[in-house]
């Protein structure tokens, strides 16, 4: 992919992120941070599918913006072909898993695992 | 390695006959047999015009004439004897020992150029990557095939890139590049500013080409706009803001 491309769709999920995080801040704010956080409260959230939606398309945004933010900085670190080409995978590689493994609590709680 | 010669243990003349004097502190430095850099250091008279280039070449005829350092138009048109000068990247004839406000001056190869002996660096990464954004006009109709003998500009198309096309290749933006410091691949300033001089240019048709060449891991997205480019060109280029216009075609802002 070109690296046109690629910051393109870095600046594009900054902006995407700033926009759901802040709703995200906004609907905690509709309770005490302490309720907030109780079981119950954090199971209904995730049951609420337009929110855990919201919560999974932040999680994704900001692991695709992480990641190649980390990519960038370990380039920049060091050069070399096969460094290079590992550092790109291996980034590409963390973000899946963190993706995966974000979204595993969403299914679970929706599949009645909890 | 300090020395102090002074003049007056020098039996040849001087053109100089102030009575103000500084210390001049260069860096020695020979990568084929010494480990670290050393400095010496020369009282040196001067008169309000003397330049630090003047200053060095005064320590090569008086004191120390294996002391490295490469000049030729000493008016700030050829773009060689660059080195930082109190910490800072300039260019030694064009900058002048009464403006820097000091007692003591320091002068040290560039940053981010391989050092060739004392204060030469090799220039070798830098033309490298000056030629590889194809730093000419591009075009198919040429007047070579056709009876075409000038492509006419409007005064406001060649306000677009004139300041750029002013670069003299010294290095200076190189040298103060934080990203040049890390990345070893990475294009740099001065090309970036050129890259944008000939995308601006009315009369190109290579912008597509040049936009590839740049649009790499190590190209043009590497820029942090730092912007210590633009503050030592001693040209009055700005080379940040040339990459920020590029970024703009890039972003689709620009065509």
């Amino acid at each position: 992919m070109r690296e046109s491309i690629i910051m393109k769709i870095h600046y594009g999920t900054a902006l995407a992120a700033i926009a759901l995080v802040a709703v995200h801040i906004l609907m905690r704010l509709t309770q005490g941070f302490a309720e907030s956080l109780e079981y119950d409260s954090v199971i209904a959230n995730y049951k609420f599918l337009p929110y855990a939606g919201m919560l999974e398309i932040i999680l994704i945004l900001l692991s695709i913006h992480g990641f190649n933010g980390l990519r960038v900085i370990l380039l920049e670190l060091k050069q070399g072909q096969r460094y290079e080409k590992a550092v790109s995978y291996g980034c590409v590689a963390a973000m899946i898993t963190l993706i995966a493994y974000g979204s595993r609590t969403i299914i679970m709680v929706n599949t009645g695992m909890t | 390695m300090a020395q102090t010669p002074t003049l007056a243990e020098e039996s040849g003349s001087t053109p100089f006959s102030s009575s103000q004097s500084i210390t001049l502190r260069i860096a020695r430095y020979n990568p084929q047999h010494d480990s670290v850099k050393s400095f010496m250091e020369f009282q040196i008279p001067y008169e309000k015009w003397t330049t630090v280039l003047e200053a060095i070449l005064e320590v090569k005829k008086h004191f120390d004439h294996s002391v490295a350092v490469r000049y030729s138009c000493r008016q700030a048109t050829c773009g060689s004897c660059g080195m930082i000068i109190n910490g800072k990247p300039r260019l030694a004839c064009f900058t002048k020992i009464s403006e820097l406000n000091s007692n003591v001056i320091t002068v040290e190869p560039m940053n981010n150029f391989p050092i060739i002996r004392d204060l030469a660096v090799k220039f070798d990464r830098l033309f490298d990557t000056h030629h590889k954004i194809k730093p000419y006009l591009i075009r198919n109709d040429t007047e070579i095939t056709t009876n075409t003998k000038e492509f006419l500009q409007s005064p406001e198309e060649l306000e677009q890139y004139i300041q750029f096309s002013n670069c003299i290749k010294c290095g200076l933006c190189n040298s103060a590049c934080p990203t040049m410091a890390t990345d070893s691949s990475f294009v740099g300033p001065q090309a970036l500013a050129q890259a944008y001089r000939y995308v601006a240019d009315s009369r190109d048709k290579g912008k597509d080409n040049r936009l590839k060449i740049i649009d790499d891991s190590h190209g043009i997205w590497r820029c942090h706009f730092a912007g210590s480019c633009s503050q030592v060109c001693p040209k009055g280029v700005d080379p940040a803001m040339g990459i920020q216009l590029l970024r703009g075609y890039m972003l689709g802002f620009r065509s």
